[in-house]
């Protein structure tokens, strides 16, 4: 559907069915917030606290996880409860790059994203003649699998077994006179502005539409020549590359990777996040890093089980209050602005 | 004789325009009435629509009692034994199991061991069959048990849809003659969708005949097999 | 190869539990073709109940009896409650509500009764192992009481009016509805029925796992892999899949992979039924997803 969704300072101006002016006119308006976005996001860079230029460090990464993930279940239909697999995957080859061949973090971006698109595209495979709740239950199995692939003893060597590696967050270039979680912050961002662009691009071209169509109507979309596992093994190749990344950014924020970190409760709280955010919705993934960062924040000072509570009665609240969540509140408003404006 | 179903501007669907549109008809305590037409005129739909299957709007009535709006169950549990097309038996299970299952919401032990022995006694390949799995039988066999199971509920109407659907003529013959024995000795009432308009007219006493939905011939089943156009289009003289 | 001989029977000790909740995951699996990932947490919680009923002074056999029938109304109100709207919902949205029971159970029980781990009473304790040394008492009593649980269930179904009921109302609703079943109170049985076989398998494995919120986690895994591996629609093959995984992987542990790799061998049998045979080794075809 057209129409930017509101408060994602990250879409850039969507065109519309209506007449050039009207459109021209919605495109500026996007635009303008767009650059207003951005400004406030990099002055914050000055303005916030370190722990708090943390948390939106954390939340950008997550959001980032998460569009890895409504690729392959939002937008393609192949349900993943194991994407923490992918997100592991990207944070430990950065980390392994970083600690045992020194290499610089932003070379090892690249790596982290193929090997976690590699893995990906391996699960891809099986994952073609699931469906439904096989897949699920697979994806589910993997993510509760991954910890313990992660201690065994024959890659203790590269992994640091149980006690996992640190790693240390990149200076800032010496002609920059910020600190390093700011440079961490900045980049961050830029490096997320990119990722959701490209996925903004691919979502509404030809191979969003192709998705789209094999996710609703599988037995069509081969009927009329679609290559379905081709689009399904690289719809998960692309999202598990996509969290990959995320999991290299979240890595050297925290400067920390352990086993121990990666349990299945890692890939629920994305799945979580899709489904607060929205499904299917570039926007709603960044509300749902920001939900799984600072929610659960605030919800431990109150119990330690307080989180899941939140997480597991919100998903059954917005399945039958708001299945579309906070994107499905988004687009509403902004077509109730638009019909305001005499855009249609 | 007392009307013991009748139905009232009868409006269905599956989701999208009615299928059904303002049908009215009924059936006499005892009697038969046949429900004829093409493909696609709908009597499937209105027996689903009885039945409490399918979203329906009007008036149905059974013994006076209204029943449009209630649960399949529940209609089921006031006497109306519904023979699905397709025949709806269950495959998994044996043919003993099956004829269990007709009368699952009894309480009456002797009368059920009672009608047990009348069903087999009808059909006696049932007896055959007894431990085999229902899927495992032969269409005809397969719609005799269907049949007996809906016998089972010792219902006071019978619905019957295409029971002569993909059977050998002789495994017709041996369905229609165990109806006729039922309505002679049993007094079960029956509304009986077929196609093959010959055996309906032969066992029924009224026939309703349908098109696109809409009842446009009614009356004593030996009228409308004299009828001309029903003989044209339905009889084929 | 004594060690052998002790490995195969605490396999099989511990492939009772298994065998129970897979039966558990497959009599809702029949019923609604979900999968009930919440089964491990609810049997959790159910656990805990009755741990605290021991602890407040109950006998141990009254604080299972209890549990068992408390367990029972819960997976009754879940499905009625929750899932009846359900129904024909899109299987995305299924998952959402079963991972939110799962993480509600979850965090409960963390709520109510802390995050510490506990020990948990057994009452087949003895002071020496049995069978020459080959079980514990323990083992052997909760394979007695998974058994005996199994065959229950097994009489029931296949020797009661309303066994048979639920089994058809499982098979073909439609047609349970024309002979007059109530199809979805047999489905809120059917729940409640799962919910109470899963409260005895938490029981039984809770003093050898200790009691955690966590504990089901990987006796979940490899329920699942047992129902996968016996056939996902086949109770009886489910539990031959429980039995079988619970053997293989306490073999497996011990000579092939070690330890630390047990959840893995559970993905590896999770895989590789769905792949090799995905209807299992006792099932019917299953439907091809596209």
């Amino acid at each position: 559907m057209s129409g930017p969704p509101i408060g994602s300072a990250r879409a850039s101006g969507a065109a519309g069915p209506d007449a050039p002016a009207a459109s021209r006119q919605r495109r500026a308006i996007a635009f303008a917030l767009l650059l207003a976005g951005a400004a406030v996001l990099i002055a914050s860079a000055f303005l916030l606290s370190p722990f708090r230029l943390f948390q939106l460090t954390l939340a950008a990464g997550y959001a980032v996880a998460i569009l890895g993930l409504n690729l392959v279940t939002g937008y393609n239909g192949q349900i993943s409860l194991g994407h923490g697999a992918f997100y592991a995957a990207g944070a430990y080859t950065t980390a392994i790059l970083m600690t045992h061949f020194d290499w610089p973090f932003w070379a090892t971006l690249p790596v982290a994203g193929l090997a976690s698109g590699a893995l990906g595209y391996a699960v891809g495979f099986p994952a073609l003649r699931l469906g439904g709740f096989y897949l699920a239950l697979t994806t589910f199995s993997l993510a509760v699998a991954v910890p313990q692939i992660l201690k065994h003893r024959a890659i203790e060597d590269w992994t640091g077994g149980v006690q996992g590696l640190f790693i240390a967050k990149p200076d800032p270039p010496a002609f920059l006179p910020i600190e390093a979680d700011q440079w961490l912050y900045l980049t961050t961002l830029a490096i997320s502005a990119a990722l959701f662009l490209a996925a903004w691009n691919l979502v509404r071209g030809r191979i969003g539409r192709a998705m789209r169509a094999i996710r609703d109507h599988p037995v069509a979309a081969e009927a009329m020549g679609m290559d379905l596992a081709a689009v399904k093994t690289r719809t998960f190749a692309a999202g598990a590359a996509l969290t990959g990344l995320a999991g290299a950014l979240g890595a050297v924020a925290v400067e920390f990777v352990a086993p121990d970190s990666f349990t299945v409760m890692l890939s629920i709280t994305l799945f979580v996040g899709m489904v607060v955010g929205g499904a299917a919705s570039i926007g709603g993934a960044v509300v749902g890093g920001l939900f799984i960062v600072f929610v659960p924040n605030l919800a431990e000072s109150i119990s330690k089980a307080a989180p899941g509570a939140i997480y597991g009665v919100l998903l059954i609240l917005l399945l039958f209050v708001l299945p579309g969540g906070a994107a499905g509140i988004g687009r509403l408003a902004v077509a109730r602005l638009w019909r305001r404006d005499g855009g249609r | 004789m007392a009307t013991l179903l009748e139905a009232r501007a009868l409006t269905a669907g599956y989701g999208g325009p009615p299928v059904l549109h303002g049908v009215a008809l009924a059936v006499e305590e005892g009697g038969v009435t046949a429900l004829l037409g093409a493909n696609g005129a709908g009597k499937t739909t209105i027996l689903r629509a009885l039945c409490g299957m399918i979203a329906a709007s009007g008036e149905v009535r059974f013994a006076g009692e209204r029943i449009d709006g209630l649960p399949t169950e529940a209609i089921a549990r006031r006497g109306i034994a519904h023979v699905p097309d397709g025949r709806g038996t269950f495959a998994e299970l044996t043919v003993e199991e099956n004829l269990r299952l007709g009368a699952i919401t009894r309480r009456d032990r002797a009368a059920v061991a009672a009608d047990l022995e009348g069903a087999l006694t009808l059909f006696p390949r049932l007896r055959e069959r007894w431990r085999q799995q229902a899927g495992t039988l032969s269409g005809g066999e397969q719609q005799m048990l269907a049949i007996a199971r809906a016998l089972l509920l010792r219902p006071r109407l019978l619905l019957l849809d295409e029971p002569s659907f993909g059977l050998a003529p002789l495994a017709v013959r041996e369905v229609f003659g165990a109806l006729a024995r039922l309505r002679a000795e049993a007094g079960v009432a029956m509304l009986l969708v077929e196609q093959n308009a010959a055996l309906a007219l032969d066992l029924a006493d009224r026939a309703c005949l349908l098109e696109t939905g809409r009842v446009v011939l009614q009356g004593e089943a030996a009228a409308l097999r004299r009828d001309a156009a029903v003989r044209r289009a339905y009889l084929g003289r | 190869m004594e060690g052998f001989a002790h490995q195969l029977v605490a396999g099989i000790a511990t492939g009772g539990i298994y065998a129970s909740v897979a039966l558990a995951l497959v009599m809702i699996y029949q019923a609604t073709h979900h999968v009930n990932f919440a089964q491990g947490e609810m049997a959790t919680f159910s656990t805990y109940l009755a741990w605290a009923a021991v602890q407040g002074g109950a006998p141990w056999w009254a604080a299972l009896l209890g549990t068992v029938f408390a367990s029972f109304a819960v997976g009754v109100a879940i499905e009625r409650v929750l899932l009846r709207p359900m129904r024909s919902a899109p299987v995305l949205a299924v998952v959402c509500a079963f991972i939110g029971l799962m993480l509600i159970f979850n965090s409960i029980t963390g709520a109510i009764f802390g995050y510490a781990v506990r020990p948990f009473p057994s009452p087949f304790e003895t002071s020496a192992p049995l069978l020459g040394g080959l079980v514990s008492g323990h083992a052997l009593g909760s394979t007695a009481v998974t058994l005996a649980v199994l065959a229950l269930v097994w009489a029931f179904f296949r020797h009661t009016g309303l066994g048979l009921a639920m089994r058809a109302a499982a098979y073909n609703p439609v047609s349970a509805r024309l002979v007059g079943i109530r199809v979805g109170w047999m489905l809120a049985l059917g729940w409640g029925l799962a919910a109470a076989i899963g409260a005895v398998a938490g029981v039984m494995v809770a003093p050898v796992v200790f009691l955690e919120p966590n504990m089901m986690l990987g006796v979940l895994l490899y329920a699942f892999a047992g129902a996968l591996l016996g056939g996902i629609d086949n109770p009886a093959g489910a539990v031959a899949g429980g039995f079988l995984v619970g053997v293989v992987e306490n073999l497996a542990g011990a000579y092939l992979v070690g330890a630390e790799l047990k959840l893995t061998l559970a993905l590896a049998i999770i895989v590789g039924v769905l792949l090799l045979r995905p209807s299992g080794l006792f099932g019917r075809a299953v439907e091809s997803r596209v």
